[in-house]
């Protein structure tokens, strides 16, 4: 026997600290951290309300292994494109300004080259 | 009260309070590993509701492979060891999302506790869970289980795409770069700061 009060108490915890983890961090995979507790949080939430009596086709359990493959699957591609942004800007600073420009590898002291090669077309373009 | 409340009271604890501490620590490192820790007692919850086969594939796939890669991640992407003011953003954000997170669990307890109030479950059964699960996935849940084994196909595929796609993209500077032997002096500078 359990009370069902407990858990929902945990789900409403997790939810409120991940939210607080995505908007307090700055570092790109410690945002993902919080996006984990959130995930969490919803997953405690359906084995909560799959352990009701009376819940069909133990709805619950499955679909928390599903959003579970489903948090696998995210992080992973998440992951990668937070590896891609570190080789292409040196930084996963999230409050970085972004510098989008194609030639964004050339190191500091080459940029003399592209710089002039930049000019006339940023004249040009207003 | 009893003895599955006040387990799942003591576990929960340990889960909220770890949880806590992996959003506001100023380690890196350690933020990965106190959700290590939220993540594994969150497993000990599970069990503790009587599912035993979610609590063993949290422990595997979140605690065994998610967390293993995210601490990956903070190793390739030079994670600063020791405390790091710069992981935060600055305090008046925090303070917003500070109030943002207690209002989402005062807003989440307010819709969630009343319905769960007088709710108890019976789990001190002798039958366990797992085969009613095993008979649903493999029955009632087949196609939306072979879909995700897609969707993870897709993902490994797609992680591996957006690598390769900016390595091949990243070749042109370099290229270039050795081309131009005056400059390969300078070169070395900007990864120096990075570092």
């Amino acid at each position: 026997m359990i009370h069902l009060g407990f858990p929902a108490a945990l789900v409403a915890l997790l939810a409120g600290i991940g939210v607080y983890g995505v908007l307090a961090r700055r570092n790109a995979v410690l945002v993902l951290i919080g996006v984990e507790l959130i995930l969490n949080a919803a997953n405690l939430l359906l084995v909560t309300a799959g352990s009701r009596p009376g819940a069909p086709f133990a709805a619950g359990p499955v679909l928390t292994l599903f959003v579970i493959t489903i948090a696998a699957a995210e992080i992973t591609v998440a992951l990668a494109i937070i590896l891609v942004l570190f080789r292409r800007s040196g930084s996963i600073d999230l409050t970085a300004v972004p510098d989008l420009s194609d030639d964004e590898d050339v190191p500091a002291g080459e940029s003399v080259q592209p710089a002039t090669e930049r000019t006339p077309a940023r004249e040009g373009a207003p | 009260m009893t003895t599955r409340d006040i387990v799942f009271v003591a576990v929960g604890a340990v889960t909220a309070l770890s949880a806590l501490l992996s959003v506001t620590t100023k380690h890196v490192v350690h933020a990965a590993l106190w959700l290590l820790v939220s993540l594994g007692s969150l497993a000990g919850a599970y069990l503790v509701l009587g599912q035993e086969l979610v609590g063993l594939v949290q422990l595997l796939v979140y605690v065994g492979a998610i967390v293993v890669l995210v601490l990956f991640a903070l190793m390739l992407t030079r994670a600063p060891i020791g405390p790091h003011a710069e992981i935060d953003t600055p305090g008046w954000q925090r303070v917003v999302g500070a109030v943002l997170g207690a209002a989402t669990t005062v807003l989440l307890a307010s819709l969630l506790l009343p319905l769960f109030f007088g709710a108890r479950a019976d789990l001190d059964t002798a039958e366990s869970l797992t085969p009613q699960v095993a008979q649903a996935i493999f029955g009632t849940w087949v196609w939306p289980f072979e879909l995700l084994s897609v969707l993870l196909l897709v993902a490994l595929i797609g992680a591996f795409a957006v690598s390769r796609l900016v390595l091949t993209r990243e070749e042109a500077p370099t290229v270039r770069a050795a081309t131009r032997p005056s400059t390969s002096a300078d070169a070395t500078q900007p990864a120096g700061e990075r570092a």
